[in-house]
């Protein structure tokens, strides 16, 4: 039932695109001041930062014994050497909370407002509900980075040999193999989160995005050493841009046209789920304008 | 002693009460439940996945077959899982802490201890204590040993110390976070970290770090020294033979400190009320 | 003993850190409740009133054992509640304006079942206690609603309820009428009224609204920056406060300011409309009689003084106000 109010609700988004979003200049300026209000909200949270750095090294130390006992039983297994592979292990402690790898950072929080009808006001907001939580998210995960990846690796560095690149642009291609990680990421925990409109629990969803992204990252196990066609397959879906192609870049396995190509099969998985999370975000509004919230 | 027996049989009694009202609760949506044990289940099984998938390229890690491994991982997973069912949402003590929540429990006359043990007592843990005993019975099956009436003695005595540990550990957490609320983190690292450093044989892991988790942190105690004697090897430390029995023990101090540790917690917050 | 509840000079001093700079933390003491002396008498129903972080929750807080006083005794029943608490959690009733008592995600039924068997009500009394609760507080449609899904009201009438199961010689309120609406607020008042008259529960609330005292209480105590600065009846309260009520009346039409009438001042005028203000402590109807005698009065309206505002006036006065049970020592 479309009453005089969703009307007036048009109207105002109309106004509301063309002032803040066809500007662009504001636009802009409005998704930056939410970016570092992510940033700043988790920078709040110092004891957890603390103590999630301390998980993430404690883990660290443990998967890192096992590789070396793997690596050196199969010397060059997944095409790693030893260093690489421990390589792997630190740069996955680090990404675990930065690029949200078992899932995390606001679905629950976006489930919530949609339970609880909070959604139909941030619809109304002067700003698209993707690119403000896109922004949220952005934010988030660069204080992750920093705040929780850095130490970590630090510590991995100093306790074994890695394999780290002395040449600041492949340091320069890991950030922005990274950055695509994150966007992919973020797609995909959006359409999770935006499943509460249809779903009355979205529990279970969560759960299993968490558990793919555990397991299909290569958090628990470099992609390179899933075995044959199942390898193959798990090296081309979107989680292995979260870990697996950052790691890879890092590790300096790609080079010139191969570079290329590892960033555009990031960022065309980052097309397609955010593409995605666009059409659901359609359907859900017209669904809220349509039931009034 | 008469007081805190009495005190002790009050809490029990609260904590069967509020399971059983949450267990009823959790009935009424069973499909959910279903559900969310299934994935409870997977999770933990995708670990066993990923060692499955190490063995497919060794034949034995740090001179553990899989049978062995899966020994140690079906034992801890079940130890682990039990403490996760009984005492797992005692992580949340600092987020009561912080909303003020906790105030509620305080002005009940039953331990607060039992009221936050059981408050939302999540039965879709069961998945991770099915999965753990599976393994372990996988691995009986698979595994060749020497059966004495010592070492079947051994594998009940060590689920259920390993259990008792892994408690401690949880309520240790628990009264951590009264002094620093959201450090909820910083137990993950002895309770996730603990089981997946004990599926893997202690051979693999540097002396130092075998050392801590044996006389700093007891939870080598858990399977690793009992689990070496059942599989008939040699304890790499070379702790006396009668080590081998003292899980038991470790347990029942480890449940006293942390129950001291509880305390001081508990009084710390009723003086400060933050 | 003759007080129910007895606090003599019971103090809370609070040890707050606060960053100052990166790594310097500053440490200094906050005293919550600054020596405070107070007896209630065992079926009384007393106001207990200040603003916010003046120490009421605080106070609430020793009484009902959560907190350890750090100084001063403290008697509830004969009992000192930091060191029995659970014993004397059996015999009082708390009910936190802000927060739940209940479990978030159980019907009313599942929590006021549990709590039976947690207190061990015996089956009758359990059953006799739920009638009258559902009963008086309407909660008969709501038995069988998760609590997350129930109105602050609607909430709060619940909570009132599960605090009385266990038939508590005391029971302490700590708001229990913020942000309730207005017939969810009498209902409130009406059900503790009756409470407190046929079962003789002593009831010590803390309030911001004056409607709920003048309406429940005839003793108030007033506490701010940790100290008591009034214990007597509302009426005392307003003279020493020297606080006003407003009469706000109606005319047929525009006129000068209201004159003539003694202890009025008129404090306002908007069109027909005139604000008069006089003492609290007066009656009304007489100036109502006395107004509508020489004015063509259409309507009017008495609007009682705020709390925050009668304190702040007995602040603005210079004088130190005298608690009655003199043992305050400084």
């Amino acid at each position: 039932m479309r009453g005089p109010g969703a009307g007036r609700a048009t109207r105002l988004l109309r106004f509301v695109r063309y002032e803040f979003n066809d500007a662009g200049g504001p636009g802009m300026r409005l998704y930056a001041a939410v970016a570092l209000s992510g940033f700043r909200r988790y920078a709040t949270y110092r004891v957890a930062t603390a103590a999630g750095v301390f998980t993430n090294t404690v883990f660290g130390f443990i998967v890192a014994y096992t590789y070396i006992a793997l690596w050196n039983a199969r010397p060059h297994l997944g095409g790693y050497d030893r260093a690489q592979a421990l390589t792997f292990v630190w740069i996955s402690q680090a990404l675990l909370a930065a690029s949200a790898l078992m899932g995390g950072g606001f679905e629950d929080e976006l489930q919530e407002r949609i339970r609880s009808g909070d959604v139909a006001v941030d619809l109304y907001r002067p700003a698209d509900l993707q690119l403000w939580w896109l922004a949220n998210d952005l934010g988030r995960a660069c204080f992750q980075l920093l705040g929780r990846g850095v130490v970590p690796l630090a510590v991995g560095a100093l306790a074994f040999e890695l394999a780290l690149p002395a040449d600041p642009l492949t340091w320069l291609a890991f950030l922005l193999s990274v950055l695509l990680g994150v966007l992919v990421g973020f797609g995909m925990r959006y359409v999770v989160g935006l499943a509460a409109f249809w779903l009355l629990d979205g529990a279970g969803l969560t759960l299993l995005s968490s558990l793919l992204g555990t397991f299909l990252s290569g958090m628990l196990l470099p992609l390179t050493v899933f075995p044959g066609a199942f390898g193959d397959v798990a090296r081309l879906l979107p989680w292995s841009a979260l870990l697996q192609v950052p790691a890879d870049v890092l590790l300096g396995r790609y080079h010139g046209a191969g570079l290329i190509r590892a960033l555009v099969f990031q960022a065309g998985w980052a097309v397609v789920v955010l593409g995605l999370g666009r059409m659901v975000q359609a359907v859900a509004t017209r669904k809220v304008v349509v039931q009034g919230g | 002693m008469a007081d805190a027996l009495s005190r002790a049989a009050e809490g029990l009694r609260a904590y069967g009460l509020i399971v059983a009202m949450w267990v009823r609760s959790t009935m009424a949506y069973r499909a959910s439940f279903l559900m969310m044990a299934a994935g409870n289940f997977a999770a933990t099984a995708l670990d066993f996945v990923a060692i499955l998938i190490m063995f497919s390229h060794v034949r034995t890690l740090g001179g553990f077959s899989l049978p062995e491994v899966a020994f140690l991982y079906g034992t801890t997973s079940t130890s682990f899982g039990l403490a996760d069912l009984l005492l797992g949402n005692m992580d949340k003590v600092g987020r009561r802490v912080r909303d003020g929540t906790l105030d509620t429990l305080l002005v009940r006359p039953v331990p607060v201890l039992a009221q936050v043990a059981a408050d939302r007592f999540a039965l879709r843990r069961l998945g991770r204590i099915s999965q753990g005993v599976l393994l372990l019975g996988w691995s009986l099956m698979r595994l060749d040993i020497h059966w004495t009436p010592v070492r079947l003695l051994l594998v009940p005595l060590m689920l259920v110390s390993g259990a008792a540990i892994f408690g401690a550990v949880f309520v240790a957490g628990a009264a951590f976070q009264f002094k620093a609320d959201d450090a909820a983190e910083v137990q993950n690292a002895f309770t996730y970290g603990g089981t997946t450093l004990l599926q893997y044989p202690p051979t693999l892991f540097a002396t130092d770090l075998v050392r801590g988790v044996t006389f700093v942190v007891p939870i080598a105690f858990v399977n690793w020294v009992p689990a070496l004697r059942v599989l008939g090897r040699e304890n790499p430390l070379g702790l006396p033979p009668w080590a081998d029995f003292a899980s038991p023990l470790v347990a029942v101090v480890c449940c006293a400190l942390a129950g001291l540790a509880w305390r001081a917690g508990l009084r710390s917050y009723r003086s400060t009320g933050s | 003993m003759d007080g129910f509840i007895e606090l003599d000079r019971v103090e809370k001093v609070f040890d707050v850190r606060r960053r100052a700079g990166l790594l310097r933390r500053e440490r200094h003491q906050v005293r919550a409740v600054d020596g405070i002396s107070f007896s209630v008498p065992r079926g009384e129903m007393v106001g207990y009133i200040g603003p916010n972080g003046a120490g009421k929750s605080t106070t609430i807080k020793m009484l009902t054992g959560i907190l350890t006083p750090s100084g001063g005794r403290l008697r509830v029943a004969g009992v000192d509640p930091s060191r029995d608490r659970t014993r004397l959690a059996r015999r009082i009733g708390v009910v936190f304006g802000q927060r739940t008592t209940l479990w978030w995600d159980l019907p009313l039924r599942d929590s006021y079942g549990l709590v039976r068997r947690m207190y061990r009500i015996p089956d009758a009394r359990y059953r006799a206690n739920l009638e009258r609760c559902v009963e008086l507080l309407d909660l008969g449609k709501l038995l069988e609603v998760p609590v997350r899904q129930l109105s602050l009201g609607q909430r709060m009438r619940g909570d009132i309820a599960a605090a009385l199961l266990h038939d508590p010689d005391v029971l302490y309120l700590d708001e229990p009428t913020i942000g309730l609406d207005v017939i969810s607020k009498a209902k409130v008042r009406e059900f503790l009224r009756e409470v407190n008259a046929t079962q003789g529960t002593t009831v010590l609330l803390t309030t911001h609204d004056l409607t709920d005292i003048e309406q429940l209480c005839r003793r108030v105590m007033v506490i701010d920056h940790g100290r008591l600065v009034h214990d007597g009846d509302l009426e005392g309260l307003h003279a020493v406060g020297e606080s006003e009520r407003t009469l706000v009346i109606d005319l047929e039409r525009e006129l000068p300011p209201v004159t003539g009438i003694p202890g009025v001042r008129v404090v306002r005028t908007e069109g027909p409309r005139q604000w008069l203000a006089f003492a609290a402590t007066r009656s009304a109807a007489p100036l109502v009689a006395a107004v509508a005698e020489r004015y063509p009065l259409v309507d009017l309206s008495v609007r009682e003084p705020d709390i925050e505002d009668v304190i702040a006036r007995m602040y603005a006065e210079p004088k130190p106000y005298a608690v009655p049970h003199d043992e305050r020592t400084s």
